[in-house]
């Protein structure tokens, strides 16, 4: 094959790369404001009305594993495309440390199949470090994003409610769905435990807000992205949007090898490989922007490198890869003998809980950790799939049968069977999501040894939980145990002690991650300045998640959605007076 | 699909999403027209797999994993472990293990071993292969493998082994067509929630608060666009 590397005459004003919640904002917001944009995509192209990549709605027996995750981590019907292992596209770990990188690459992003749980982060969460001492503040506070988030969620739709809860910003809500019958139980237990329990703010459409994208219709299904665009995706909600300005190319299957700079050390534009044929290609803008994920960003920083910039691009700080920090996360399932027997009807409601648990105990000051958690919880008569029915042995020989006579764990037969029957939507399940905190020894790094199937160097992970991360694991599985007993359920399987880190799941696994690039005032000790823009490439921005100094215990989605539309709205002004 | 398409559906699915508020709502009659059933079966072997998906899929089927005598005793232990019965529909066929066997090969030695075992186990005892052992001689070793809180020495590997096709069994089983009609689940359609009906509420002495009844979205209101006017 002829290698040279292929030159576009074009040069756009602005150059995204990655069409996630970061870039999609950038470019319906940069596009919508007349800039002419080149959107790069290292996946396929996607949008939740092709009936052809289509999965809502499908039956379980359409797949022939039956949507086991064999392909797809969460199951065939989930609508992320990757994962945390991608052919060709490897990754690695170094001092026995572990770090797993979660990828979707397509138009969208991870954004596809998110559990939309749209959170503010609120006042308290940008000035921790004043509150514990540990780690760092950002350099805005709550008021510099409110508007965003005001506008975020206008434009997109988010059901919820105002609870003036403490540090739980309330925002402008759709109404919520009314809690199922195991979430009545469940708020049950947590009224009888003291812990508090409200309806849960998820960027789906209870009611519409606007003409283009349909209302929900409670099929449970947002993990697989919605065809009438009832929920929130980059897909739907953005980048279409932004592809009707027709002032965006979107150039998709494009992996972005690294960014471009002139002999003045601006940035004048992305290098590519085109995934079908593997040509290398250049794109050429005024400004670049980075969303290409916290992680993916700073690798095309760090493999951005030239004489004037030896260590990686926008990196004089030797910052670039460090403070990566994802959520903690630990588990625990409940058996409820009074939800046997359930009458049928049609629960599904909306994809995801429609109620949550916020961090309950910010006054509190001798729990052994310092940031908090929210819980998320789940049961209900869903439809089953692969792993439907396993492990029944576990439960049919905890209570009395129809006859009123215990029997022996296991069986088959009609017995059996009809076990299955009975037992059919009486297990639930909650998860705590919490805030670590961010450490420059929690990095990734460039492997000086290894190389992906396009010839690009690799990241390396370095990653290791602290006791904070631990204690806090710990202290979910005591108030876990306490809603379950409370609520007058069996917790199923042992209880997760320290063996196992009380079950705290291992860094990447929560999928939050961020820090890679963070926000500060001081050129020396962050990569981006309060409005996203590198401290050493004007002309070069950051609008994923790898600008945020700390992440909260709340999703990423709905700061890095406000931070992207603040960033671009600074960069149309900068733009406007010819600044960039 | 190209914009202009993207721009159809996009009006389809809002007619459908009023159409569910005011039609009334079936299996039959699907109120999101591009997304149709028929358009399903249209497609063999379509559940939006990308085309490497698609491919490994294919390749998947064209290979064979267990022998012609694995698969008729797993067809009979799948009987056994989950039985027709009149009005339960039925699946007594061997096509979801073997397929999971070759998707996930962590299982292929763990059920290759196990069958093994349990011919050999029917051949200690009755000098004859499992399958060809009487159905009283095959009930007599599974219920020794069935239990596994109550398990007898000698048969903990048979019992691990009985669990791990008694789960496949089980999912195959509420995974399909039938098991889901037998099952009694009744989403993965359109709907309209408007919570947990009221017998079933007075049943398990719950009801909706008052503020819960307020704040919610009221199903006639869902299809109005919302107005942030005095929010």
């Amino acid at each position: 094959m002829p290698f040279q590397i292929l030159k576009q005459p074009k040069v756009y004003d602005i150059c995204i790369v990655g069409s996630g919640a970061g870039g999609g904002m950038a470019a319906k917001v940069l596009a919508e404001a007349g800039f002419k944009i080149a959107l790069l995509e290292a996946g396929p192209d996607f949008d939740p009305a092709n009936p052809t990549q289509r999965t809502q709605l499908r039956g379980p027996w359409e797949s022939p594993r039956r949507g086991a995750g064999s392909t797809r981590p969460f199951g065939d019907f989930d609508m992320a495309y990757g994962g945390w292992e991608i052919e060709g596209e490897p990754y690695t770990k170094k001092n026995g440390t572990e770090f797993d990188w979660f990828r979707s690459q397509m138009v969208g992003g991870r954004t596809n199949h998110w559990g939309r749980i749209s959170l503010r982060f609120g006042p308290l969460d940008f000035k921790r470090k004043d509150y514990d001492g540990k780690g760092d503040n950002w350099p805005i506070g709550y008021d510099d994003i409110k508007p965003y988030y005001d506008k975020i969620d206008k434009l997109i739709g988010v059901f919820g409610t105002k609870e003036n809860f403490p540090n739980e910003p309330d925002g402008y809500f759709l109404p919520p769905p009314k809690p199922r019958l195991h979430e009545l139980y469940i708020k049950k237990g947590t009224e009888k435990a003291g812990i508090p329990m409200i309806p849960s703010r998820l960027s789906i459409l209870t009611k519409k807000v606007n003409k283009k994208r349909g209302a929900c219709f409670f099929c449970n299904q947002c993990s697989r992205s919605c065809s009438i665009y009832g929920d929130f995706s980059s897909s739907s909600v953005l980048v279409n949007p932004a592809l009707e300005t027709d002032n965006v190319d979107l150039f998709v299957n494009a992996m972005v090898r690294e960014v471009l700079t002139d002999g003045d050390g601006k940035a004048t534009g992305v290098s590519y490989i085109k995934k079908e044929n593997f040509q290398e290609y250049e794109v050429k803008a005024k400004v670049v922007v980075l969303a290409a994920s916290a992680c993916s960003s700073a690798r095309l920083l760090l493999n951005s490198k030239s004489s004037q910039h030896p260590n990686g691009l926008a990196n004089s700080s030797e910052l670039v890869g460090k403070y990566l920090h994802d959520s903690t996360g630990s588990s625990r399932m409940a058996f409820i003998p009074s939800l046997m027997d359930r009458k049928r009807y049609n629960e599904d409601g909306v994809g995801g809980l429609h109620m949550y648990t916020p961090w309950w105990l910010n006054g509190q000051k001798n729990l052994g950790f310092t940031r908090g958690y929210h819980i998320e919880y789940w049961g209900g008569m869903g439809m089953p799939a692969y792993g439907f029915g396993f492990n029944a042995d576990q439960l049919n020989g905890k209570v009395p049968g129809k006859d009123g006579k215990m029997k022996k764990g296991g069986g088959y037969g009609l017995g059996f069977k009809e076990d299955i029957h009975r037992f059919y939507g009486s297990t639930i399940g909650m998860a705590g999501r919490g805030e670590s905190i961010p450490r420059k020894d929690n990095y990734c790094e460039i492997d000086p040894n290894v190389i992906d199937q396009y010839g690009i160097p690799v990241l390396r992970f370095n990653y290791k939980w602290s006791d904070e991360e631990r204690n806090q694991a710990r202290h979910m599985q005591d108030t876990f145990e306490e809603i379950i007993h409370s609520m007058g359920g069996m917790a199923l399987g042992d209880k997760p002690g320290a063996d196992s880190d009380y079950g705290l799941e291992k860094p990447g696994r929560i999928i939050h991650e961020v820090g890679t690039t963070r926000m500060g005032n001081d050129p020396k000790t962050s990569v981006v300045n309060e409005h996203n823009q590198t401290h050493d490439v004007p002309n070069l921005f950051i609008v994923d998640g790898g600008p945020f100094v700390s992440q909260a215990d709340k999703n990423p989605t709905w700061t890095i959605l406000a931070l992207a539309w603040r960033a671009s709205d600074y960069l149309k002004a900068e733009m406007k007076k010819q600044n960039i | 699909m190209d914009r202009r398409e993207t721009i159809k559906s996009l009006v389809l699915g809002s007619l459908a999403s009023s159409f569910i508020i005011s039609g009334c709502i079936s299996k039959t009659d699907n109120p999101i027209p591009e997304i149709s059933a028929k358009k399903i079966e249209d497609k063999k072997d379509g559940y939006g797999r990308t085309p490497q998906e698609e491919a490994r899929d294919i390749e998947l089927k064209s290979k064979t994993f267990f022998s012609e005598h694995e698969m008729s005793t797993i067809t009979l232990l799948a009987a056994i472990i989950i039985p027709n019965n009149d009005n339960s529909g039925s699946i007594i066929d061997a096509e979801v293990p073997e397929f999971i066997a070759k998707d996930i090969p962590a299982h292929q030695i763990p059920l290759r071993g196990g069958l093994r075992w349990l011919d050999h186990e029917s051949n200690r005892r009755f000098d004859k292969l499992f399958e060809d052992s009487s159905k009283g001689q095959q009930l007599e070793i599974i219920d020794d493998i069935a239990y596994t809180d109550d398990v007898k020495p000698g048969f903990q590997q048979g019992t691990v082994f009985f669990s791990r096709l008694r789960n496949l069994v089980t999912t195959g089983y509420f995974t399909s067509e039938v098991g889901v009609e037998y099952l009694g689940y009744l989403g993965n359609t359109p709907n309209v929630w408007d919570g947990v009906p009221q017998d079933e509420l007075d049943k398990h002495h719950m009801k909706y608060d008052e503020k819960t009844l307020n704040q919610c979205i009221k199903p006639e209101e869902r299809n109005d666009i919302m107005n942030w006017d005095n929010y």
